[in-house]
C-alpha cells in the first residue's frame, strides 16, 4: 500500500516530529509498505495529489499538524489519515476547549480560568488576578492553550510569580490558562482504537517537581509501564480516559494525561497525536500491551482505513 | 519503450536500526549525561530560510576570494598532489606549525614548535585537552557564562563544572580565588580553568590585564592548569590589544588554543593546542586515537595561502568588516531594545550579549521570535545550571548590516510587547516604545554581588 507519512512542518515540535516520522516510516517499510516521505510545507496538497496516497499516516505534533489543520486538508483532498479527525484534534490542541469539553461530560478536571492576551492589553484583566489566585490557590500552573510538550509551561508559588510565568505562557499562544494544582501521581493512557492500553506513569528522578523541563528531559524522568496500580486504581483510572477520549470525539488513537490524586484521577489533557519516538509514551505502552512497533503501526493503519472495524 | 517507475525519493533502507531498545543496553554510561532539551529543539527550526538567524557563530566566508582559492588548491595539485593525499605526522606538519608561530607571533607570543599541535578544528583542541585531563567527576571551572560549543564537550567527559561570574572585564578573578579556597577546604583540586579571555563567546568581554596577570600568578602559585581559547584575539575593532595569558606565563601552566577558523576559514577544520611537553604528550597520543592526523590537504592549503603572504590583510578586510556589523548591531540595539535591555559592547569577536529584564524567559522568547522570523541563541545554552535565563548571545558576523538591523528590529518588537505586557499585569504601565535617543545601556553585567 502506499502511505504517505506526513512529518516535520513548521512547529515548534518540528524535531520531535521528525524523529517520529523517521520511526514511523522505518516500520511501514518493513511491513511491505511503500512509503512517500513528506515534510509538510507549501507544497503538500501539489504531492498528494500528484502521488495519490492510499492513506496518509500523520506524524506531525504541535500547531499545524496536530490542530486538525493537516486533518482538514486531507478530509477534503478525501485521503484517509491515521489519528483523530479534525474537529478532535482542533479540541485536543486547545487545552482550553478540551478543559471544556472534559468538564461538560462530567469527567473531573483541575478548576481553570482561560484568558487571552487582550483581555490584559486592553481590559485590564490583571484586577482580576488576586481573585482568581484566592480561588485556585498555589502554587498554580500557567500553560499556553495551545502548545505542545512542556513548553512555556510554568509554576506559580505565589502571587510574585504569576506575572512572569504568564509571559513565558504567552509566548506560545495568545491563550493561556491559569490552572490549580494538582497532587498526585503523573498518568498518561494511551487508547488506542476503542482499547485502554497500560497505564504509564512518570516519576520524576531528580529535582524540583514544578521543573517541567525535568519531565522530558532524558535521564530525569523514570518512566514506569504498566504503573502499579490497585485494580480498583486502574478501573478508575481508564474509565476515566476512555470516557475523556469520547467526550473529545477521538477516533484512532490519543493519549490521555491525568493526575492520580487521594480521591481519584484529575484529567489534565488529551494529546491527539502522541509522540511515537523510541522514547515516547504510546509505543511504549503498546509494547507493554505486547504489540511490537510494526504491529502497533499496522493497527494504527487500520483504524485509519477501516473506522468502524474498532 | 517499457514504463520504468523512477524512484520517488532516496532513503536508505535501514529498517530498525532507529530502535532504541536494540542498542540501549550498550551505551556507556557518559551518554547519559549527554542531554537534549526542548530548546534543542527549538533550534532545529532556526535554519528555515525566511528566518534571519543571530544564533550562528559564523564567519563571512564570502569575502574570501575564490581566484586565490582556486590558485592555491590547483598548486597542490601540481606540485604535491601526491603528498597532500596521503597521511601525514599526529602533530602536524612543521610548515604548519610555521604558520601558526606567524599568527602567534602577530599576538606577542613565541612558542616552540615542539609544544605544537595541529588540530581538527579549535573544538578537537578542547576535546583532546579534556581528554588528557578529566576522569568522571573532576572540577573543571569556567566562566560564566562560557562557550556553548564547551559544554558538551566538558559533559561528555562528566566533568562537574563549576562556573565563575564575569562583569565587563571578564572572568571576576576574586571570585575564583575564593572558589578555589572554597575547593581546597573540600580537598578538590580543579583539573583546569577554561577562559575565553578576549571578546568572549558569548559575553563579548575581554578580560582586563590586571585580572590577566593575577589569574597567571594564581595559576603558578597553586600549579594549576589554565585552558587559554584564543578563537578571536586578532579580530579587534577597538581598544588596545591585550597580552594573551600564555604570554604572561610563557606557557608553564598556561595550554594555548588556537584556530584558522575565525582568521580564514571554519571549512579547512585546522586549529590547534600548544602544551607544556609532558602534556603535549598525551595530547598527542589522544590524537593519535582519534584520528590519527589532522587533514593534510587542509595544511596544504594553509601552506601555500600563507605563503601568498597576504592572511593579514585578509585579517585586516575582515576586522573592517566585522567592526562596521558590530557597530551596526549596537546601533540596532539602542534603537530597538527597550530601556530596561542592557548588553556588552564587545572590542571584538563575534558575539553581544544582551540581558533582558529578570521576568523574561529568553527560552521562551525564542518561541515568540521564531514566528517573527528571527533568531538567537537563549543564555541558558552557556551555562550548566539554568542561569542565563534572561540572557541571549547574538552574532553579528554571519549575516549582512541590513539584516542585522531587521534582526534586531523584529527581536525589539517581541520584547517590547512582552515588556509592555508585563507592565499591564503588575500595574506598573511601563512605556514600551524604544526611546529615539541613545542611551547609556551598556551596563553589561550585573555586580557580582547581585549575580
Amino acid at each position: 500500500m502506499k502511505v504517505a507519512v506526513l512529518k516535520g512542518g513548521r512547529s515548534l515540535e518540528r524535531g520531535v516530529s521528525l524523529r517520529s516520522g523517521a520511526r514511523v516510516e522505518d516500520a511501514l517499510e518493513r511491513l511491505g509498505h511503500e512509503v512517500l516521505p513528506i515534510d509538510v510545507g507549501p507544497d503538500l496538497v501539489k504531492r498528494l495529489v500528484a502521488e495519490r496516497p492510499e492513506v496518509a499516516f500523520v506524524a506531525m505534533h504541535g500547531v499545524g499538524g496536530e490542530d486538525g489543520t493537516v486533518q482538514e486538508l486531507l478530509e477534503i483532498l478525501g485521503i484517509p489519515f491515521t489519528g483523530p479527525g479534525a474537529a478532535a484534534c482542533a479540541r485536543c490542541m486547545d487545552k482550553v476547549q478540551a478543559k471544556d469539553a472534559i468538564d461538560d461530560a462530567g469527567l473531573p478536571t483541575p478548576h481553570w480560568f482561560a484568558f487571552n492576551q487582550t483581555a490584559f492589553r486592553e481590559f485590564g484583566a490583571a484586577d482580576a488576578l488576586d481573585r482568581l489566585e484566592e480561588t485556585l490557590g498555589f502554587p498554580l500552573v500557567v500553560k499556553p492553550s495551545r502548545g505542545g510538550s512542556s513548553l512555556g509551561v510554568r509554576f506559580a508559588r505565589s502571587a510574585g510569580e504569576v506575572p512572569q510565568a504568564l509571559i513565558s505562557a504567552f509566548s506560545y499562544d495568545d491563550r493561556i490558562l491559569l490552572e490549580r494544582f494538582v497532587d498526585g501521581r503523573e498518568l498518561a493512557v494511551s487508547v488506542l482504537g476503542d482499547e485502554p492500553l497500560p497505564v504509564v506513569e512518570a516519576i520524576l528522578l531528580e529535582g524540583d517537581r514544578y521543573d517541567f523541563e525535568a519531565r522530558y528531559e532524558i535521564g530525569r524522568t523514570r518512566f514506569v509501564c504498566p504503573a502499579e496500580l490497585s485494580a480498583e486504581e486502574e478501573r478508575a483510572v481508564t474509565e476515566a480516559a476512555l470516557a475523556t477520549y469520547r467526550a473529545l470525539g477521538c477516533t484512532g488513537f490519543a493519549r490521555i494525561d491525568l493526575i492520580l490524586g487521594d480521591e481519584g484521577p484529575w484529567l489534565l489533557e488529551a494529546n491527539a497525536i502522541p509522540g511515537l519516538t523510541d522514547t515516547s509514551l504510546l509505543p511504549q505502552a503498546a509494547e507493554a500491551a505486547g504489540l511490537t512497533f510494526e504491529q502497533l503501526v499496522e493497527r494504527i493503519l487500520d483504524l485509519a482505513l477501516h473506522p468502524t472495524a474498532a | 519503450m517499457a514504463e520504468v517507475p523512477e524512484p520517488t525519493h532516496r532513503r536508505r533502507s535501514h529498517a530498525g536500526t532507529r530502535d532504541l531498545e536494540r542498542y540501549a543496553g550498550l551505551f556507556a554510561e557518559r551518554t547519559s549525561v549527554m542531554r537534549s532539551s526542548a530548546m534543542r529543539d527549538l533550534m532545529a527550526i532556526t535554519a528555515r530560510p525566511e528566518v534571519i538567524s543571530l544564533a550562528g557563530g559564523l564567519p563571512d566566508t564570502s569575502t574570501f576570494p575564490p581566484q586565490s582559492f582556486a590558485a592555491q588548491m590547483t598548486r597542490i595539485a601540481q606540485e604535491s598532489a601526491a603528498k597532500a593525499l596521503q597521511y601525514g605526522p599526529t602533530e602536524g606538519f612543521e610548515e604548519t606549525k610555521d604558520c601558526i608561530l606567524e599568527v602567534m607571533g602577530a599576538e606577542g607570543m613565541l612558542p616552540d614548535p615542539d609544544d605544537i599541535i595541529v588540530t581538527t578544528g579549535g573544538q578537537q583542541a578542547i576535546d583532546l585537552v579534556c581528554k588528557t585531563l578529566i576522569d568522571p567527576g573532576d572540577v573543571v571551572i569556567c566562566e560564566a557564562p562560557t562557550y556553548p560549543g564547551a559544554i558538551p564537550t566538558l559533559c561528555s567527559y562528566q566533568a562537574d563544572v563549576v562556573q565563575v561570574e564575569c562583569d565587563e572585564d571578564g572572568m571576576q578573578v576574586e571570585l575564583l580565588e575564593q572558589l578555589l579556597a572554597e575547593l581546597r577546604a573540600e580537598g578538590r583540586r580543579p583539573k583546569f580553568i577554561y577562559s575565553v579571555p578576549s571578546f568572549q563567546n558569548p559575553a563579548g568581554v575581554t578580560m582586563s590585564l590586571l585580572r590577566r596577570q593575577r589569574l597567571v600568578e594564581l595559576a603558578r602559585s597553586q600549579e594549576l592548569l589554565v585552558v587559554e581559547d584564543n578563537p578571536y584575539g586578532l579580530l579587534r575593532y577597538g581598544g588596545e590589544p591585550m597580552p594573551p595569558l600564555y604570554q604572561l606565563d610563557g606557557g608553564d601552566f598556561v595550554i594555548y588554543l588556537g584556530t584558522f577558523s575565525k582568521i580564514l576559514s571554519p571549512g579547512i577544520r585546522l586549529g590547534w593546542a600548544v602544551a607544556p611537553p609532558p602534556v603535549m604528550e598525551k595530547i598527542v597520543l589522544g590524537k593519535q586515537a582519534a584520528d590519527l592526523c589532522t587533514s593534510t590537504l587542509t595544511q596544504y592549503f594553509v601552506r601555500e595561502y600563507f605563503a601568498e603572504r597576504r592572511w593579514q590583510r585578509y585579517v585586516d578586510d575582515l576586522v573592517e568588516i566585522y567592526r562596521a556589523r558590530r557597530d551596526t548591531m549596537v546601533e540596532a540595539l539602542r534603537t530597538y531594545f527597550p530601556a530596561e535591555a542592557t548588553w556588552t559592547e564587545p572590542e571584538g569577536g563575534l558575539f553581544i550579549w544582551a540581558t533582558l529584564p529578570d521576568y523574561i524567559d529568553t527560552s521562551d522568547l525564542l518561541a515568540k521570535a521564531l514566528r517573527a522570523d528571527v533568531a538567537f541563541v537563549p543564555g541558558q545554552a552557556a551555562y550548566t545550571d539554568g542561569r542565563g535565563a534572561h540572557s541571549m548571545r547574538l552574532n553579528f558576523s554571519g549575516v549582512d548590516e541590513e539584516e542585522i538591523r531587521e534582526g534586531v528590529r523584529r527581536i525589539g518588537k517581541v520584547i517590547a510587547e512582552q515588556v509592555e505586557l508585563y507592565g499591564t499585569l503588575t500595574g506598573e504601565h511601563r512605556v514600551p516604545e524604544p526611546a529615539e535617543e541613545p542611551q547609556p545601556n551598556v551596563v553589561p553585567f550585573r555586580k557580582a554581588e547581585e549575580a
